[in-house]
């Protein structure tokens, strides 16, 4: 029972009292966000990344998860009540959980979420308990040419399921790769793309393009629409849902607790995937599909279901293969970097209470989840009215904050200021900036691959084509190709952007 | 159907790919571009500006065809004063220190919004101001000086 072993291990790091308390800090600050409309995980994470370098790198990684899964549960209550999505994956739970809400069951819609993130949760922690660490040991056996072909997958369905065009967002990705590599050139020690700029021959801190980006760009955008915010107002009450609720909410919540954990697995995919599917799935099995869209329950727990397995999913191809499938793990390695641990299949052998201690505090986090969230609903109802007049100036200043305090550099305030300036031209051209980070992470990575690949194999490109496992990988990346460009797939898309 | 280039998302897209790709692949010029067997500092660069420079074109002509228009306004007031409130921010924090930087930040993103209420943006900058020093300075123990010469 090695696996009994390890998880008794986990738990036993995680509740020390300092990493349950990273962990509550965590949740909470999640909750919060996902409740904040205009302010999205991937901008909080890297703007109170900062606050964590004084922390041991498990507590740092346990409170950045935890805003991460806990966003999610707190993009559905603003869903539910405010018919606004604090977060892109609960678009969909928009759809039935205001129907309900406004037909006087929010309660039943919110506990029925909190239910159904708390069980694929589980799942999804159970599921990286398990498949971590044999993927880990997998990975062990990778070379350069398995490594190459892996972050191509990885780059492609990236590109290929974000939502918008698919060739805008694979030109986004050869845009990252490209940013990526400004800076010292590891094998020759040549200054590329640096200007003579010094604070540039170390790179392009990722914090910077992510804060950028993500924070400032879409502030802009923000100010640019001014939104209209109709709080639902009426006080929340029976929040148990009925028997039959949690009858026809048991199928749903199954469905949507595996498809997300596929979905979660997979490189790349937009958290918003998961949920639409499982939206599609139980709207084609009910037996009166008309429901959908008035308030049928189970299109609140299958996507809600969905959307919390593909978040706790995504950490394994990130903690198994150092390998970020999206761009909040793209941040959580660039933590680990920064805590100074390489990310890889070794960190589970050689630092295993940082993996066993996280995969427990998931656990404890999502429990935690319901409780913060039900009884305390009304707190969080009331945060909602926060004008966004006052909010944006304070995520202005933690941003500034958190940039200025990793390298005590003026001019990463100056350079973030430029990538807002970008990321708002990006948004406006529709080119998703998602993608584009990914490649900023992988490039340097690619290339080192790439090129020890070569050398292995004396300039044949063959090499990517004659190792199984490789071979696999590509064949895998042209199977996504293939499969999303089909005509069927594209008409699919269009309903998801509309 | 009229051709309208200012606002052609697609077009605009493209430009902007080719840019920044032709850019790229100009300056990497003056890298070893080296062979496939051994790639020098400029190989990379060069292949991922080329992969720029097709794809925007892709992207011109596609704008040229769907003439898709851009969606959402051009708030210049926000795109504007947030850039520069940070450049204040950075200028400040070095020769001014923290409480007079991050002061400048709040007021001046504050600015960028619609509506500018001034007790209400002083009393945010205040509150906001007092709460950064007590969590980042006094709290995670951050080492910029409050305000320089005090």
């Amino acid at each position: 029972m090695d696996l009994f072993h390890n998880l008794i291990f986990g738990f036993e790091v995680a509740f020390s009292w300092q990493n349950l308390l990273y962990c509550l800090i965590g949740v909470s600050v999640g909750t919060l966000i996902g409740v904040l409309p205009g302010i999205g995980p991937l901008a909080t994470i890297a703007m109170l990344l900062p606050i964590t370098f004084n922390v041991a790198p498990v507590g740092a990684l346990i409170m950045l998860a935890g805003i991460y899964y806990g966003a999610q549960y707190g993009g559905s209550t603003t869903a539910i009540l405010v018919n606004l999505p604090g977060e892109t994956s609960a678009v969909v739970t928009c759809i039935d959980g205001y129907q309900m809400a406004r037909r006087g069951r929010a309660g039943p819609a919110l506990a029925i979420a909190a239910i159904g993130s708390f069980a694929a949760g589980t799942f999804g922690t159970l599921l990286i308990a398990i498949a971590g660490p044999s993927l880990a040991d997998l990975a062990l056996n990778f070379g350069a040419p398995e490594y190459f072909s892996l972050m191509l997958m990885g780059l492609v369905a990236a590109a290929v399921l974000a939502q918008g065009d698919i060739v805008k967002s694979i030109s986004m990705v050869v845009m990252g790769l490209l940013l990526g590599i400004v800076g010292t050139d590891v094998n020759t020690g040549v200054q590329r793309f640096s200007f003579g700029i010094t604070e540039l021959s170390d790179g392009i801190g990722f914090i910077v393009v992510a804060v950028g980006v993500f924070a400032i760009g879409e502030i802009v955008a923000n100010l640019g629409d001014p939104e209209k915010r109709a709080v639902f107002t009426e006080k929340v009450k029976n929040l148990m849902p009925t028997m039959e609720d949690m009858k026809a909410s048991i199928g749903p919540i199954t469905r949507g607790t595996l498809l997300g954990s596929f979905f979660g697995v997979l490189p790349g995919t937009g958290p918003a995937i998961a949920s639409f599917s499982s939206y599609m799935v139980e709207k084609k099995l009910a037996k009166d599909p008309s429901r959908f869209g008035k308030g049928a329950i189970e299109g609140v727990a299958g996507p809600e279901s969905a959307n919390n397995a593909d978040a706790q999913c995504k950490f394994i191809p990130m903690l198994a293969l150092g390998l970020p499938a999206s761009g909040v793990m793209a941040l959580m390695l660039g933590a680990l970097t920064i805590q100074g641990i390489q990310p890889g299949p070794e960190v589970m052998t050689t630092r295993p209470e940082l993996f066993w201690g996280l995969v427990a505090s998931m656990w404890i986090g999502n429990a935690l989840l319901v409780v913060l969230n039900l009884p305390m609903i009304g707190l969080w109802v009331k945060l909602l009215r926060v004008p966004y007049r006052l909010l944006f100036p304070a995520i202005m200043a933690f941003s500034a904050i958190g940039i200025y305090s990793v390298n005590n550099s003026s001019f990463e305030i100056y350079l973030t200021a430029i990538f807002g300036v970008i990321g708002f031209i990006w948004i406006r051209l529709g080119c998703s900036p998602a993608p584009m980070l990914l490649g900023f992470v992988l490039g340097p990575m690619m290339e080192e691959h790439l090129r020890r690949a070569m050398l292995m194999s004396k300039g044949n490109p063959s090499v990517f084509f004659t190792r199984p496992i490789s071979l696999a990988f590509l064949i895998a990346t042209l199977g996504i190709l293939i499969v999303m460009i089909a005509p069927a797939v594209r008409r699919r898309r269009v309903e998801i952007a509309g | 159907m009229q051709l309208e280039f200012r606002s052609n998302r697609d077009f605009w897209a493209g430009i902007m790919l080719i840019v920044t790709g032709a850019t790229a692949v100009i300056i990497a010029r003056d890298y070893n571009f080296g062979t496939s067997l051994r790639m020098g500092p400029g190989y990379f660069p060069t292949v991922l500006g080329s992969a720029l420079v097709l794809f925007g074109l892709y992207f011109v002509a596609v704008g040229l065809k769907r003439n898709e228009k851009i969606e959402g306004n051009w708030p210049l007031r926000p795109l504007i004063v947030l850039p520069a409130a940070l450049v204040l921010f950075g200028l400040l924090i070095d020769r001014a220190g923290f409480i007079p930087a991050l002061l400048a930040l709040i007021v001046g993103s504050a600015a960028a919004g619609t509506e500018f209420k001034l007790v209400e943006v002083l009393l945010l900058a205040v509150g906001l101001t007092a709460f950064c020093v007590a969590l980042f300075i006094w709290g995670l123990g951050l080492p910029y000086p409050l305000i320089v010469g005090w």
